[in-house]
């Protein structure tokens, strides 16, 4: 089965991320696909590669970044919401002159179209959130 | 793009103190550019995002309830309010917003986008549903 994935909350505070992480893994274990996993509202703070948790704790957004060099996993991280958030890629901080940019590995920013073609192109749309 | 799924988005929190309600609506209306079959539902605090005469000027937040006016003209016109959320906070329908659409196969009649039904009656619409996103 194809799977498109929403995760609404941001890594730490909720463990909506953590729990999609675990679903995610579980699903291309068992021979699904995963058609792409879109990240809103504040899910898209799990796309900062500045996220520095203490080291007896996991860390998300690298989790994350290895699922997805691992399974080529498609994780796309809203521009609307992310701009208010302050997730920036090479591109939003040339757009927006910015001083830097903080995308983790294997995230890229597109559009909220990307979420209804999930729903459109998957035979399951499974939301994480609060 | 050819495929037309039912989309349902569920909202299901007041409009102000989380940005859940302001950040569905945005992609409800990107939806409507994907020429999608798409129902929205109001349940719980959820009902409150469309209660008529919002004023949010002492909050230093936008009122963004107008823009719930125009998902007619995007051909959203499918709108479910749950009763039970709707009597639990002392609401009736004259509280909400007056949402309509013009009907292309009815010469253009101007009719209610707004449906109150039972949450037994909700279970049935969400059964029936491709897509369930819930904010």
């Amino acid at each position: 089965m194809k799977f498109g994935i929403q995760i609404n909350e941001g890594p730490y505070t909720h463990e909506a991320s953590t729990t999609a992480l675990n679903f995610v893994s579980a699903a291309i274990e068992a021979g699904h696909e995963i058609f792409r996993v879109f990240f809103y509202h504040d899910g898209v703070n799990n796309g900062t590669r500045y996220t520095t948790p203490p080291q007896d704790d996991r860390n998300i957004v690298n989790a994350w970044s290895e699922l997805a060099e691992k399974h080529d996993i498609d994780l796309v991280v809203c521009v609307a919401a992310a701009q208010r958030r302050g997730i920036v890629d090479e591109g939003e901080q040339e757009r927006n002159g910015k001083d830097g940019n903080n995308i983790a590995p294997g995230f890229r920013i597109s559009g909220l179209g990307q979420l209804i073609e999930a729903g459109i192109q998957s035979d399951r749309l499974v939301v994480f959130g609060d | 793009m050819s495929d037309t799924k039912k989309f349902l988005f569920v909202n299901r929190k007041a409009p102000y103190g989380t940005i859940y309600a302001w950040e569905s609506l945005e992609v409800i209306l990107i939806s409507a550019a994907f020429e999608q079959d798409v129902s929205l539902v109001f349940v719980d605090d959820g009902v409150f995002q469309i209660a008529k005469g919002q004023d949010t000027s002492d909050l230093g937040i936008k009122n963004f309830s107008p823009t719930y006016n125009a998902l007619g003209d995007y051909d959203i016109n499918k709108i479910y309010i749950e009763k039970e959320s709707l009597e639990a906070r002392g609401l009736t329908v004259d509280d909400l917003l007056k949402l309509t659409y013009e009907d292309e196969d009815d010469d253009w009649a101007e009719k209610d986008s707004i449906h109150v039904v039972s949450s037994a009656e909700l279970v049935e619409i969400m059964d029936q549903q491709d897509v369930v996103l819930s904010f």
